[in-house]
Order: structure tokens, then C-alpha cells, then sequence
């Protein structure tokens, strides 16, 4: 038995099997070789392999999954065995004498770019599976052993660190909690955690290299404990912790359906936060009453090139008939600072957090952010879609996007492309916008406070370091003061006043908050109920 | 077309009922299908084709539902797969 102790994220308790994270960032090397039938015969061994791996999992997958879900994994192997593939492998090696790691990646790339390429979305989402076997095959031939959630049951993910664009590739079913030894409680993949309501700990200072693939884990989000291989007594222990909180849930799941009302008649909004429609399951689940905070710069993660305004068109369309009339505020492009994509080349920066980030490059590129506007205007059509634009510092930015979104508007109107202008609001996350919200209101319909952004830049603590963790105060004087400012200078002007950030999950301020005046929180889908208990037992 | 030509091929059209198209199941099934007989058996749609024993290749076709493909068999048992294919397809697109 092993214990650790580290940060928690999330309030749960699960136990499970682990399952080790080792980054495979060391790219494929072209090298030179001689003998380009050795090669060959290596490569054809490794894929040998993985057809072998591949027909394990299909065994697997048939009887936890089914026939149906279980037939990707023949596909895989079908794939593995397709004429134009191979011979495009062994053609590569022979003709420039490359290494057939080499050659499997770069024919893995090319293929799976014909798929991207296509005009079908079915089609489009094949490139990965491309990638995937071309992946295993790579991974064979360097003799690494594969990280593949997609064959285990829920396991708890043990990592260094994660990035977004890993967590959101990662199978949400398949997970348990997450285990870091570093990350920074504001950093993304904290945030993705407590959207994908699971236990996560991080900074927990443990040697990844003695925790195996399949030992038995207790992640205690309660004390920010971790146990691998428990004995008997603590198992026990968890299990009954873990009914304990099951039934908390479903206490917590009887307020659904209920106002979000204080016993003194004030009616607050409860609304959540997701990064992409497939979290939506989640905001219905706890009867959110609507989308406070979509993060449409998930849409640009891991990837290799920009999202079309068709597929941006989809995504939000769909959401917007989801949720079915209610509030769906999306958040244009917040690439940049910690979000970094390698297709934007942003290049490197001394001060990412103060740099080229959010509306910033939406001004600068209009090209980028036009093809934004066009989609959410023509999605606008099929529901409650409002838009809100993060990063704001002053009265001549918001009028810039104005000026841009009546272009967009007269660039549909020529096509004679269906249309609606949203409402639209502003983040407030920045210290100037903060100061200047009397002038801001008269432009806007509405506000949302980034409190995350609004910490770091007001304390002038960077959020990616750990170092400050202990520095970093969420309740400080100076923020609670400002949202007070914030709310006061919207109400003037009839506008009204959310927080987006982590600091409107926090249920030590949610009462202060209610007599705050704020109209309205979002929160991780997981929090809705939470919050609804608190504001249904105070009074103003 | 020469003599040989017209005796050595069969072909018939299809209309892809599956809503997704040929995607990837009924694309592998095929080319299991097809893998069955001798003859080379090709798809055509759109000006481009697919022999049916590649699976990545006709995955490319990107044929959609209600596209009609056509289907070329030419080979020594091209009468048993004919009627192999027409079956297939009535079945799985």
C-alpha cells in the first residue's frame, strides 16, 4: 500500500484500476538505411502485431461492448491489410531509403489527409482511425508499449501532466479520475476535470515509473489522497464512502426541476459551462437552465488545420437544438496564452498570458474570425444563441467587432444565407474592463465575468505556475470588490451580469454573489444542483 | 468494347439506401465479400472508382445515400460473383 497526497480538483471518490499516461512526444526520426527489404521485413512483422492486438481487443470488445461497437476493431485490422497502404509503406522505404518508422507515419499522415479532405463528416472523422493503426504500427516498430483507453474498462488515468488537446481526446466513458504529478488547479486540465465531473489530483509527487498499468487505486477527492494498492480495511473503507456519496448524488438529483430561488423570492440563473456539444448529455442531466459558457476554441484543438464554418455551423446548430430554446452563450475563439495550436503559429512569446491571445487575434486576423461570426449568425436561426467575446479592455474593441459583425451580416444578406444577430455580450476579465464597465454596459446586452483571467491579471499571478499556487487567493478583496463594481455599473444600464469563471462554483461565495446582485452563474454541469441547494435555504 | 470484352464483364447499378453511405462497416464487409471470387470487381461513382477488395480506396469513393453506384465484374467466375455482389448490396447498402 502506497499513499500520496496532492491537490484536489473535485469532490468524488472512485476507485479502480490504473492506467499510466506516457507521452509519446518523441516525434518519428527519418533516418537513412541501406537495406530496404530489412525494413521491410520489420515492418511487416510490427503490423503483424498489431493485427494481433487489434483482434484481442475485437475478442474484448464483443463481449463488454458488442458485435456493433467491437467492429471498428476489425476495421483497424482490415485497414492494416489494404493493398494501396501497404504498398505506399514499402514503396516509401524502397525509393528513399528511409526507416520504416518513417515510412509508416508519413504514409499514416498522407491517408488520413485524403480522409480530412473529404466533403463528409462520417468520412472526415476516419483520418483518425488512419492515424491510429499507423500509430500502432509505429509504436510496434519502437517496441513502446501502447496506450489505447479504448480496450479497457474505466481505469484511473496516472499521468506527469496533460494537455487539453490529450484529455479531450480521451475517451470520457473510460475514465475514472485523473491523477497528475504536476498541473496547476487553474490550468485547462483542471477545468477539464471538473467539467467531466471526475476526481482529479494534481501536483501529487509520485515516480511514475513505479506505478504499473492495472494496479489498484483509491483517488479520495475529499482528502486529496491517492492509495495504490489498498489493502483490505481501506478498500472497505472506500467502498462505503463511495455509497455514501451516491446517495448525496441522488438527494442532489431531487432538486431537479425545481427554481433556482432563495426563500426570499430572488431568482438566480444557474446555467453551465462545456467546451464542445457532447458535454451537453451532462447540462441536461443536471437540469441546467442553459449554456453560460461554451468554449468554442475546443473546436480548434487537436487538430491540423482550421475548422470550416460548415463544421463550426454544425456543431453550434446542434447545440442550439439541444437545448431547445434555451440560453446558449458561445464564447468565439479563445486560442493563445496556455491554449496553444501549432496551425495558428502564434509564435513564441515572453508573455503569452499578456500577449497575442482571444479577441486580440480575431482583430488582427478578421479572416479567422469572420469565418466564426458567419456560423454562429447562420446557427443563431435554430434557437437561443447568444455571443460573447472574451478578452476585452476597451470601448473601441467592442466597437471593431461590431463593425465586423455588420459586415458578416451584409456579406449573408448578399448571399441571401439565413440569418439572426444574437445577443451579445463581453467577458469580464480584465482589470480595464472592470474600471471602464459603465461605458462597456451602454454597448452591450449583457456581461460575463472571467474570473479566472480577472485573478491572474488583478493579483498578477501566471496561473500556469504552481510555484504560485499558494499565492493565488480567489476570495481577495480586490476581486470581490470588482465584481461588485461589475454588477452595479450593468444594472444601470439594464444589462444583466453572470460569472463564467471557477470563482461562481465556489459555494462559500455563492450567498455573497446572490446578494451581490449577480443575475446569473455558470458552472460546471456537475456544480448546478449544488448551487440550487444553496440559493433554496438563504435569503437575501 | 472488343468480343472478349463484352463476354468477360457483367454489371449492374445500385442505389445506397444505408444513410451514412459506404462507411466503414459495410465497407470492410465488402471487401471480405469480394476477397471471395477471383474476378476483379470494381465500383464506380462520380467519375471515380474503387476496386472492392480495397477498403481504404472505396472508404474515398465518399458515396452517400442515394448515390447509385455501378459495379463491374470481370473475371473467370464473374457469374457466381455477380450474383454474390447483387445479393450483398440488396442486403448491407
Amino acid at each position: 500500500m502506497q499513499s500520496f497526497f496532492g491537490k484536489s480538483i473535485y469532490k468524488g471518490m472512485v476507485m479502480g484500476p490504473v492506467m499510466v499516461f506516457k507521452k509519446n512526444d518523441d516525434r518519428v526520426k527519418r533516418k537513412k538505411i541501406e537495406n530496404a527489404e530489412m525494413e521491410i521485413t520489420r515492418v511487416t512483422k510490427a503490423i503483424d502485431l498489431a493485427k494481433k492486438q487489434l483482434q484481442k481487443l475485437y475478442d474484448k470488445a464483443i463481449v463488454q461492448v458488442g458485435e456493433a461497437s467491437a467492429a471498428i476493431f476489425e476495421i483497424h485490422q482490415m485497414m492494416l491489410e489494404d493493398e494501396d497502404y501497404l504498398e505506399a509503406i514499402h514503396n516509401t522505404i524502397r525509393t528513399e531509403l528511409v526507416n520504416a518508422e518513417y515510412a509508416v507515419a508519413m504514409t499514416g499522415d498522407n491517408f488520413s489527409e485524403i480522409f480530412s479532405a473529404m466533403d463528409n463528416d462520417y468520412m472526415k472523422a476516419r483520418a483518425v482511425d488512419v492515424k491510429d493503426i499507423s500509430q500502432r504500427v509505429v509504436q510496434n516498430l519502437c517496441g513502446q508499449e501502447e496506450v489505447d483507453l479504448s480496450s479497457k474498462g474505466p481505469c484511473i488515468i496516472v499521468a506527469d501532466d496533460l494537455s487539453p488537446s490529450e484529455t479531450i481526446q480521451m475517451d470520457k466513458e473510460k475514465i475514472l479520475a485523473f491523477v497528475t504529478v504536476r498541473g496547476s488547479a487553474n490550468s485547462h486540465t483542471a477545468i477539464l476535470a471538473r467539467m467531466m465531473n471526475i476526481p482529479a489530483l494534481i501536483g501529487v509527487p509520485l515516480e511514475l515509473s513505479k506505478i504499473e498499468n492495472g494496479m489498484i487505486a483509491v483517488v479520495d477527492g475529499f482528502k486529496g489522497q491517492v492509495i495504490f494498492e489498498p489493502d483490505e480495511d481501506t478498500c472497505r473503507e472506500a467502498r462505503q464512502k463511495i455509497q455514501k456519496e451516491q446517495e448525496k448524488l441522488r438527494l442532489l438529483h431531487e432538486l431537479k426541476g425545481k427554481e433556482n430561488v432563495t426563500l426570499d423570492g430572488r431568482k438566480i440563473n444557474i446555467y453551465a459551462n462545456i467546451g464542445s456539444v457532447s458535454d451537453i448529455g451532462y447540462v441536461l442531466e443536471n437540469d441546467a437552465g442553459g449554456i453560460g459558457l461554451f468554449r468554442s476554441e475546443f473546436l480548434y484543438l487537436g487538430r491540423t488545420d482550421f475548422p470550416t464554418e460548415e463544421e463550426q455551423y454544425q456543431s453550434y446548430k446542434q447545440a442550439a437544438r439541444m437545448m431547445a430554446g434555451k440560453k446558449v452563450i458561445i464564447r468565439t475563439l479563445d486560442i493563445g496564452a496556455d491554449k496553444q495550436v501549432d496551425y495558428f503559429q502564434l509564435g513564441k512569446e515572453d508573455n503569452p498570458a499578456l500577449g497575442y491571445r482571444a479577441i486580440r487575434i480575431c482583430l488582427k486576423q478578421p479572416d479567422i474570425f469572420k469565418t466564426q461570426l458567419r456560423a454562429l449568425l447562420r446557427a443563431a436561426v435554430f434557437g437561443n444563441i447568444s455571443i460573447m467575446y472574451p478578452m476585452i479592455t476597451s470601448v473601441e474593441e467592442v466597437k471593431q467587432i461590431q463593425a465586423i459583425v455588420e459586415e458578416v451580416k451584409a456579406e449573408l444578406e448578399k448571399q441571401e444565407i439565413q440569418y439572426k444577430i444574437p445577443k451579445q455580450g463581453i467577458m469580464i476579465e480584465t482589470p480595464a474592463a472592470v474600471m471602464i464597465s459603465d461605458e462597456l454596459a451602454q454597448l452591450v446586452d449583457f456581461f460575463s465575468i472571467g474570473t479566472n483571467d480577472l485573478t491572474q491579471y488583478t493579483l498578477a499571478i501566471d496561473r500556469q505556475n504552481e510555484k504560485l499556487d499558494d499565492f493565488y487567493n480567489p476570495h481577495h478583496k480586490a476581486i470581490l470588490r470588482m465584481i461588485k463594481m461589475v454588477v452595479e455599473n450593468a444594472h444601470k444600464y439594464g444589462k444583466w451580469v453572470g460569472i463564467c469563471g471557477e470563482l461562481g462554483a465556489d459555494t462559500a461565495l455563492t450567498e455573497q454573489f446572490v446578494r451581490m446582485g449577480i443575475d446569473e452563474l455558470s458552472v460546471a454541469p456537475s456544480m448546478v444542483l449544488n448551487l440550487r441547494k444553496i440559493i433554496r435555504e438563504m435569503t437575501v | 468494347m472488343n468480343e472478349k470484352g463484352k463476354m468477360l464483364m457483367k454489371t449492374f447499378n445500385h442505389e445506397i439506401k444505408d444513410e451514412v453511405g459506404i462507411h466503414a462497416r459495410p465497407a470492410g464487409l465488402l471487401v471480405k465479400e469480394a476477397k471471395k471470387y477471383n474476378s476483379k470487381i470494381t465500383l464506380n461513382v462520380n467519375g471515380k472508382s474503387a476496386e472492392a477488395t480495397k477498403l481504404m480506396a472505396i472508404m474515398t469513393l465518399g458515396v452517400k445515400q442515394g448515390q447509385v453506384v455501378e459495379i463491374t465484374i470481370e473475371g473467370e467466375d464473374e457469374d457466381t460473383a455477380y450474383e454474390g455482389m447483387k445479393v450483398f448490396f440488396e442486403q448491407n447498402l
